[in-house]
């Protein structure tokens, strides 16, 4: 065997200084980094000058003023409660589509599964901004879906109320349902995860002992899918608080999410330390429910 | 089946209705002879001829499947070594950190992540003169960046359900630690590798918001040109572009679906095959 030193340090310490080191100096650089910079601009001055920021100038070196705008002003306020409302409507309601669909995947036969299955992953390949561009096409005044709600309105409700076309784009109600379409696989997968995991003769014990099926769900299937419900609300809730697309496209334009206060702080205003504050707002916000997860979770673990 | 209930199949279909049939109303309304998008003017294949003739179109899809091809495949590469790195070296310095800047590009809003990476760009230039111009290098880099921490998650998972014994056992052969990698490890996690490299290619091939930001003047990606006509309103072109790439995508991954699965289930049949042998 080849003893020459510097194979020999490679073959016990370089190989494993490359793979760790590599992925590690390529996510510090262009991951940490740049966030970093993002942290420190949030307490920078805006500046007319290119880069329009400043730091560090003149006394007093850190500028808190964005950051006291992110908690008076009532434009970020409202936005923050538009984004969280939005968010966790949206979890709840895929939750409550969702979890019926998981549970029901969980009891058809081997191979309708692997198909249902592929079926709900298959939307999630597909492109995300043309799966909301749909969503446009169905909600628009002269659509076939559109008429259709219509006329049922208008058959039900009196005269009076009756509508030409029932008003859905640009509204906060279509940010919510289109944002439930597009994260619903979300939840249905770590649902299922959960749900497929469940021991079935748990079920029929409770119902030998004389549970009704309703009971059986509410004692035994729900208590012991938490953990998927869990996880499926985090995997929904954090990325539609921060959503731009879909506000941008189908939402109010007067009744902004967080994301696109960001962008437009950014782009138009050109006050960068000010995007940068609602950014880091943001993330503190979407820090604690990830850490409430992983509390739980740890605490889940612990318990086993 | 004992315990079928009619509401949780009723609910299961009311389900994949809602995902469906949005994708096929535009689907059928690709096909409208009408100017209106949403109106129907019966039968007509004109979008897809003036899509087909459409040189920006071409361009951006280029454009895009460059970007895809390069930083997915770079992609994979750092992340399955950062994904063999997290399962098999349980201590070294500044693994808790490395762990973390793992998951923060997954739980992080697309916004921050792009915001900070044209800041980042935008001062290198003016630090180290470096990238000189923004476009097809930063789109590339930033979607690396992303993709890699999906690629990352899949390897990782398989490699912690991965049997240790044989790598030890080449070990114990003679093997050097990097050659186990490549004739041991490499070949047993390769299914999660090609599905890594799958997934961080349509997420790349997907991505607008990122895009948006790094882009430079005449880099329009697929995804940014579809954004900046799509704001606009419904367009039967839109219709049409959009039917091509839902039908490309979705045979893809279900040709992609069917061979992956084939494969497992021979593994898994070879695996007990070569037990049955040993017994």
């Amino acid at each position: 065997m080849d003893k020459h030193p510097l194979r020999r340090w490679f073959d016990l310490k370089g190989w494993r200084a490359l793979l760790i080191g590599v992925p590690y100096l390529w996510l510090i650089l262009f991951f940490l980094l740049p966030f970093l910079i993002v942290v420190v601009m949030s307490v920078a001055t805006n500046t007319p000058t290119a880069p329009p920021f400043s730091i560090g100038g003149e006394h007093p070196w850190v500028n808190l003023g964005p950051f006291s705008r992110v908690f008076t002003d009532s434009l970020y306020l409202r936005a923050f409660m538009t984004s969280v409302l939005n968010a966790a409507l949206t979890a709840m309601l895929c939750l409550l589509i969702g979890y019926p669909m998981a549970l029901a995947l969980t009891r058809v036969s081997r191979g309708w599964r692997t198909i249902l299955l592929m079926l709900v992953i298959l939307p999630f390949w597909t492109s995300f901004l043309l799966r909301v561009y749909a969503w446009m096409g169905l909600m628009g005044k002269n659509s076939w879906f559109n008429g259709l709600l219509t006329d049922s309105w208008n058959f039900l409700v009196p005269l009076d109320w009756a509508v030409k076309s029932v008003p859905l784009m640009n509204t906060n109600f279509a940010v919510v349902l289109v944002m439930v379409y597009t994260y619903l696989p979300f939840m249905i997968l770590p649902l299922y995860a959960s749900l497929e995991r469940l021991d079935p003769t748990l079920d029929e014990a409770a119902m030998d002992l004389g549970s009704r099926p309703h009971q059986v769900f509410w004692d035994v299937t729900l208590p012991q899918s938490i953990p998927g419900i869990v996880a499926g609300g985090m995997l929904v809730f954090i990325p539609a608080a921060g959503e731009l697309v879909i506000p941008t496209l189908v939402g109010n334009a007067s009744q902004p999410m967080i994301g696109k206060i960001i962008q437009d702080e950014f782009g138009q205003a050109r006050d960068w330390p000010m995007a940068s504050a609602v950014a880091v707002a943001l993330l503190v916000l979407m820090v604690i429910p990830t850490m409430l997860y992983s509390h739980y979770q740890a605490r889940a673990e612990g318990s086993k | 089946m004992t315990r079928r209930s009619t509401f949780l199949i009723t609910m299961l279909c009311f389900g994949f209705a809602f995902l469906y049939i949005p994708i096929l109303s535009m689907i059928v309304y690709s096909f409208n002879g009408s100017r209106l998008a949403t109106v129907w003017g019966g039968f007509s294949t004109k979008w897809y001829v003036s899509l087909f003739q459409n040189q920006q179109v071409w361009d951006a899809l280029i454009l895009s499947l460059q970007i895809a091809l390069i930083s997915a495949s770079i992609a994979t590469i750092l992340g399955t070594m950062a994904g063999i790195t997290l399962a098999r070296f349980t201590k070294f310095r500044g693994r808790t950190l490395f762990s973390g800047l793992v998951i923060a590009p997954l739980v992080m809003p697309e916004v921050i992540t792009g915001i900070s990476m044209l800041v980042f760009f935008i001062l290198m230039a003016d630090w180290v003169g470096w990238p000189g111009s923004r476009g097809f290098t930063t789109i590339t880099l930033a979607h690396i960046t992303f993709c890699m921490v999906f690629v990352t998650t899949i390897v990782q998972a398989r490699m912690l359900q991965a049997d240790r014994a044989i790598e030890e056992a080449a070990m114990d052969l003679g093997s050097r630690p990097w050659q186990v990698m490549f004739d041991v490890t490499l070949p047993v996690i390769f299914p999660a590798i090609l599905s890594g490299w799958l997934l961080a290619f349509t997420i790349s091939l997907d991505d607008v918001v990122i895009s948006s930001f790094v882009t430079g003047p005449g880099n329009t990606t697929l995804p940014l040109l579809v954004w900046s006509k799509v704001k606009l309103g419904v367009t039967p072109d839109i219709n049409a572009l959009a039917t091509l790439m839902v039908v490309t995508v979705g045979l893809g991954v279900l040709a992609a679906g069917i061979i992956l699965t084939r494969a497992e289930s021979r593994r898994l049949r070879e695996e007990r095959l070569a037990f049955r042998a040993n017994d």
